[in-house]
């Protein structure tokens, strides 16, 4: 136990562990500080001056960074401070390209919140404000300077979660601006479009790339036969975006939402799941048995792929060749689909509702076309589709629980599982070793794979083989055991890498929760419950059990691993320069 | 980087740049003296040259261009062969010195600090340069002129035009 201190705020008197910020203390006698650019575990720095109180000294202090002291008082309401804060606030707000009424972040804005709650009814400071570039270079993320508030979140966490430092704070004084080096578009940096920067910006300066109006063109084309598949992690977060509790499993609602968008077939991502398991772990065992490359790293997240690409091109062949289980759908959905229904694929449109910003980039790879056509026509985001169902007027919490379409909708617990961190790992795991011991293994949930570690390793029995695996989250973690690889001192069979802390329950694609949310609830935590409670009411867990899959194999790829599968569902990869010399600056 | 002689001072300045990187790597605060010294070799700080520091230092390049978009001290530009430096502090600018910014950059063709085209001019505001008692005061390399008007400019200028004629 730490040390206790007893301070007063505002009157009250507290015992706060020696160390903790005035915030924390303040927290503790139900006092609540307004906060601008905190967000716990990811940025305190004190920067924004929103939250200042007073503690007794010359100038107000930052709460959020200002350590308690035994006996100090603070007064965190006075005139002075709430005079301060307003001031700090209206001069934010002063140079903010204030287009709220058409922002994505209308109504889910730090920013606009604050502005109601400090009672901001006027904003005095008029004078010169910046105009920027909005660069929409990107696939996957649109950074608008125009309405950054400097607050450094995107910045750090980019830098310290995901070790990328694709972006910085550049220049000083009223120049200061996030961006990239050299003012380069984020699509000529070593961005690896996870989207974090998105996640925790308090106000609409990150956004997606919205591909909403080329779904929409596609859902009114009469020629097309349009198809949706929706990966696992957006069941338990979409229900956020409609008001529902963190943690909330919308399977069925979320289904029977998109059948009412008028997609003709609603697809089941975990079938690619499923699919990837079974060649994945083909793949395994075979580098096993053949002395071939270990260990084995996963390639489903393609932030991470990016990442690898950029940073460790040495180490590629480490990657699994698996194409991801969206892509792995849409090839299948392109090639074995439009077989067995008589459709010719070019008529075929292929749109998928990921966690995820990255697998934006990740569509328009060119070598993701197994059949000629691009394997999935058009990624949009949890957040994309939430819009979507709202624009169609879907009453969402009142609809029906409807079931995904065959012959792609019957997925294993093993497939859902993927949504969270450890999840691929335990999937595989559940497969290689009934494989490899050619039992039915009852004891099927590792759980030293699941849980929010950075790093997790586990020794796994099959038969007279031990399978060291490892798991890492977040691209710092990753780092750490690409470093480990590198230096031949990592002896595991199998890694798992997931680019988004978390994996994709936290995608860059997912609903948005506010710090006043993140700063008390593990969001991550909430929708990995629900997670494996999907995989826990699931009765085939197993994905070498799946009846379709088994069906898939038998009618059309043969086997794992097979010429045919090959073509379909595998891919490469290849060394990305950092910074391209010949790029420019986009201002 | 590319360079047009013959005599490979392109490669010659990459090698100084990495020994440069080489006496300060490691030490706690190191990529500024490596900034300071890498401008003095190359002038200015392009691209190409940060890049070669982020690699070496591994330390992000966006983290590099912050700091070097901070400081005043680091330029992304190259200069020009004659360095304009106009005093803009308190002293120079009450008498007058915003003026002759201004008579700069039309003589120059600028909008603004920067270099000419023909790379022989590169002009840059700055504050005090301490010879308040000659305000307004221009430097041009190392001479200095003061107590001047926007008039004294153009022939100032003409005189470096010449002596490149000359030379």
């Amino acid at each position: 136990m730490s040390k206790m201190v007893t301070l007063t705020i505002d009157g009250i008197e507290v015992k706060a562990p020696e160390g903790s910020t005035v915030l924390e203390a303040a927290k503790l006698a139900n006092i609540k500080i307004p906060t601008l650019c905190y967000l716990k575990g990811i940025n305190e720095i004190g920067a924004c001056r929103i939250c200042v109180v007073d503690v007794g000294a010359k100038n107000l202090q930052a709460a959020c960074v200002y350590p308690v002291a035994e006996g100090m008082k603070v007064i965190t309401n006075s005139p002075k401070v709430r005079e301060a804060r307003r001031v700090t606030l209206e001069l934010i707000l002063s140079n903010h390209d204030r287009k709220c009424l058409t922002c994505v972040r209308n109504e889910n804005c730090e920013l606009q919140n604050l502005a109601k709650e400090l009672h901001v009814d006027d904003i005095r400071f008029e004078g010169k404000t910046n105009e920027y570039t909005i660069d929409d270079f990107s696939d996957s993320i649109v950074r608008d300077p125009n309405k950054c508030i400097l607050c450094r979140r995107c910045v750090s966490v980019c830098k310290n979660i995901q070790t990328v430092s694709a972006i910085e704070t550049n220049e000083r004084g009223f120049d200061t601006i996030v961006a990239s080096p050299f003012n380069m578009s984020l699509k000529d940096t070593p961005c690896v479009n996870c989207g974090q920067c998105i996640n925790v910006c308090p106000v609409g300066a990150l956004r997606e790339k919205d591909n909403i109006d080329r779904v929409w063109k596609a859902l009114a084309d009469p020629d097309l036969h349009v198809v949706v598949q929706t990966a696992p992690a957006v069941r338990v977060a979409i229900g956020e975006e409609f008001g529902l509790p963190i943690g909330t499993r919308c399977t069925g609602k979320m289904v029977a939402a998109l059948k009412r968008l008028g997609f003709d077939k609603v697809f089941d991502t975990n079938t690619g799941a499923d699919l990837t398991i079974m060649e994945e772990g083909t793949e395994l065992i075979e580098r096993i048995k053949n002395g071939g490359k270990l260990p084995l790293i996963t390639s489903c997240s393609p932030g991470w792929i990016k990442f690898i690409e950029h940073n460790y091109p040495d180490l590629l062949d480490h990657l699994s060749t698996c194409k991801s289980p969206q892509i792995m759908l849409g090839a299948i959905i392109k090639s074995y689909y439009a077989k067995k229904m008589g459709i010719d694929p070019a008529k075929i449109f292929v749109v998928s509702v990921m966690p995820c910003t990255a697998k934006k980039f990740e569509v328009k790879r060119p070598e993701l076309s197994a059949t000629g056509y691009p394997d999935v026509d058009v990624s949009i985001t949890t957040r994309e589709a939430a819009r979507m169902i709202k624009e169609a007027g879907i009453d969402f919490n009142s609809l029906p629980d409807e079931h995904f379409d065959d012959p792609m909708g019957d997925a294993t617990g093993a497939a859902v599982i993927f949504g969270a961190t450890g999840g691929v790992m335990e999937a595989a795991l559940r497969t290689v070793v009934d494989l490899l011991t050619g039992k039915d293994n009852e004891d099927i949930e590792y759980k030293a794979v699941r849980g929010l570690d950075g790093i997790k390793v586990a020794e796994v029995k099959a038969g007279d083989l031990t399978l060291r695996a490892a798991v890492a989250h977040g691209l710092a973690n990753a780092r750490k055991i690409m470093d480990q690889i590198r230096e031949g001192k990592a002896d595991y069979h199998f890694v798992e890498i997931m680019a988004c802390p978390g994996g994709c329950i936290n995608g860059g694609g997912q609903p948005i929760q506010p710090a006043k949310v993140r700063n008390e609830i593990d969001v991550c935590a909430e929708r990995a419950k629900a997670i494996y409670s999907e995989d826990e009411n699931n009765p085939i867990r197993k994905s070498h059990k799946n009846e379709k899959i088994k069906k898939l194999y038998e009618e059309f790829l043969e086997k794992p691993g097979s010429r045919k599968a090959h073509e379909l569902l595998h891919t490469h990869y290849h060394q990305r320069e950092n910074y391209p010399e010949e790029c420019c600056g986009i201002v | 980087m590319t360079c047009k002689c013959e005599n490979n001072c392109a490669d010659q300045k990459e090698q100084e740049l990495l020994k440069i990187i080489e006496k300060h790597k490691g030490k706690k605060g190191a990529l500024i003296p490596v900034l300071h010294d890498a401008q003095d070799l190359y002038g200015y700080l392009p691209l190409q040259v940060q890049k070669i520091i982020s690699e070496q230092m591994n330390i992000p390049l966006a983290e590099i261009y912050g700091v070097v978009t901070f400081y005043t001290q680091f330029s992304l530009h190259k200069k020009g062969k004659y360095q304009i430096r106009v005093c803009l502090g308190t002293a120079c600018y009450v008498k007058g010195s915003g003026k002759i910014y201004e008579e700069l950059k039309k003589e120059l063709n600028l909008s603004g600090d920067g270099t000419t085209e023909d790379g022989l001019f590169s002009l840059e505001s700055c504050r005090c340069i301490g010879a308040c008692g000659l305000a307004p005061v221009i430097m041009i390399n190392d001479d200095v002129y003061g107590e001047l008007t926007p008039a004294d400019i153009p022939e100032i200028i003409k005189k470096y035009r010449d002596r490149k004629q000359g030379q």
